[in-house]
């Protein structure tokens, strides 16, 4: 009677310990095949607008407080802006901040998570000023600010009237 | 000599009146423009004159638009992006034909911001009607109620965006006046492409800057909205219609 308790007993315990190393060989395997850490390559080197550490955690909420800030009440500093993002961390090499090797996506396709920015948003910085583009010097800017304003100096008075037609 | 209570009265009313309308005395704030990190204001209303008489056959200011906001078609009329386009008037009487781009008008009252379900169509305080893409569900309400048929729905996939003009698969469009260059201190794609290679039919401007150029044209000469009936108060304006 005893003997037969024993058999299957044994059984289990060899049928755990299988079990076990086949867990721990399975842990192996996965170690190897898991994704692969974020390629992070700095493209400008230097201190980024906040320190490392900020970035890391908070760079979500900034790039959204600055996208409301944006669109609805036309504040448009550079230094959180997405845009600034891009122009600092686009790959030289592909002009981007997508693909595998991309800022953005390696680090984001590693931790899982998902980023609709590039749905509407360009991941490709914006062209050098010197091409033969609309985008103005800020020499440009300062002499159409000081244009309007010598416009808007003599017409205080009249201007007291002016409501919109 | 002694004044009397008239004769008192009036002269302090005169140098009154003398100290509150000496030149260079602020009524009020003077608008300046601004820098990056000051929001819009409603001390500015943005607009457009539009004068049909000098706008002529050519296409200049849809294609300054639609390269400037990098709107870009697939080749399928009925559902592609439209942010300003030439409508073609006749008169059947006596033939008489005219062009004029139509946009959106910058209504002070616009009905797309009235329907919009999640608010992501607004009205900037400067008068600038836009759709915040990133609350925008695509519904589609807001195409429904403008009046001028100024909105498009983006179908496809978006590729290739100006870094300043984001547009995205499933969210509603429109012409946002460039509102990119004005914040920086230029005027729109469309005007700039008119004064410079077309009719120079469009005026850019304040509304409510009494002296600048787009009030000193209103002023001057007959101008109307389009759907004036609506009560809308379009900040687009149009001559020789």
């Amino acid at each position: 009677m005893k003997s037969k308790r024993d058999t299957p007993s044994c059984a289990i315990g060899a049928s755990v310990i299988l079990l076990i190393m086949a867990g721990l060989a399975a842990v192996a395997a996965s170690a190897q095949a898991r994704a692969a850490p974020p390629v992070i390559r700095i493209e400008k080197p230097g201190q980024c607008v906040e320190p490392t550490a900020v970035m890391r955690r908070d760079h979500m909420k900034m790039i959204l407080h600055q996208r409301d800030q944006t669109v609805h009440r036309g504040i448009r500093t550079s230094k959180h802006s997405l845009k600034n993002c891009i122009d600092c961390h686009a790959s030289a090499k592909t002009n981007s901040v997508l693909g595998k090797d991309g800022f953005c996506e390696s680090c984001h396709t590693y931790a899982a998570v998902q980023m609709d920015c590039f749905e509407c948003h360009s991941p490709s910085p914006r062209p050098p000023a010197s091409a033969n583009s609309p985008v103005p010097t800020r020499s440009g800017i300062a002499s159409e600010s000081a244009r309007r304003a010598a416009m808007a100096a003599p017409v205080a008075a009249t201007r007291a009237g002016g409501a919109a037609p | 000599m002694s004044l009397d209570r008239r004769s008192f009265l009036g002269l302090g009313a005169a140098a009154f009146a003398g100290a509150a309308i000496t030149p260079g005395l602020r009524l009020i704030e003077l608008v300046q423009a601004r820098s990056p990190e000051e929001a819009a204001s409603t001390l500015r209303r943005w607009g457009l004159l539009i004068d049909t008489t000098r706008c002529t056959d050519c296409e200049v200011c849809v294609t300054a638009c639609h390269t400037e906001n990098g709107v870009t078609g697939n080749g399928r009329p009925s559902t592609d992006a439209q942010w300003i386009r030439k409508v073609a008037l006749s008169d059947k009487r006596t033939g008489h034909a005219q062009t004029l781009p139509l946009m959106c008008q910058h209504c002070e009252h616009p009905p797309c911001v009235d329907v919009c379900p999640t608010g992501a169509s607004f009205k900037r305080a400067d008068g600038i009607v836009l759709v915040d893409k990133h609350t925008c569900i695509g519904c589609r309400y807001c195409v429904m109620a403008c009046p001028y048929g100024a909105r498009s729905f983006i179908h496809e996939t978006v590729a290739d965006q100006k870094p300043d003009v984001p547009r995205g698969k499933g969210t509603v469009e429109s012409c946002t006046l460039c509102v990119h260059r004005i914040d920086r201190d230029e005027q729109p794609a469309c005007v700039e492409a008119c004064t410079r290679d077309g009719g120079k039919a469009m005026v850019f401007g304040d509304l409510n800057d009494g002296a600048g150029d787009l009030r000193q044209r209103l002023r001057q000469e007959p101008s109307s909205q389009l759907r004036a009936d609506l009560a809308l108060n379009t900040g687009v304006r149009y001559q020789g219609l």
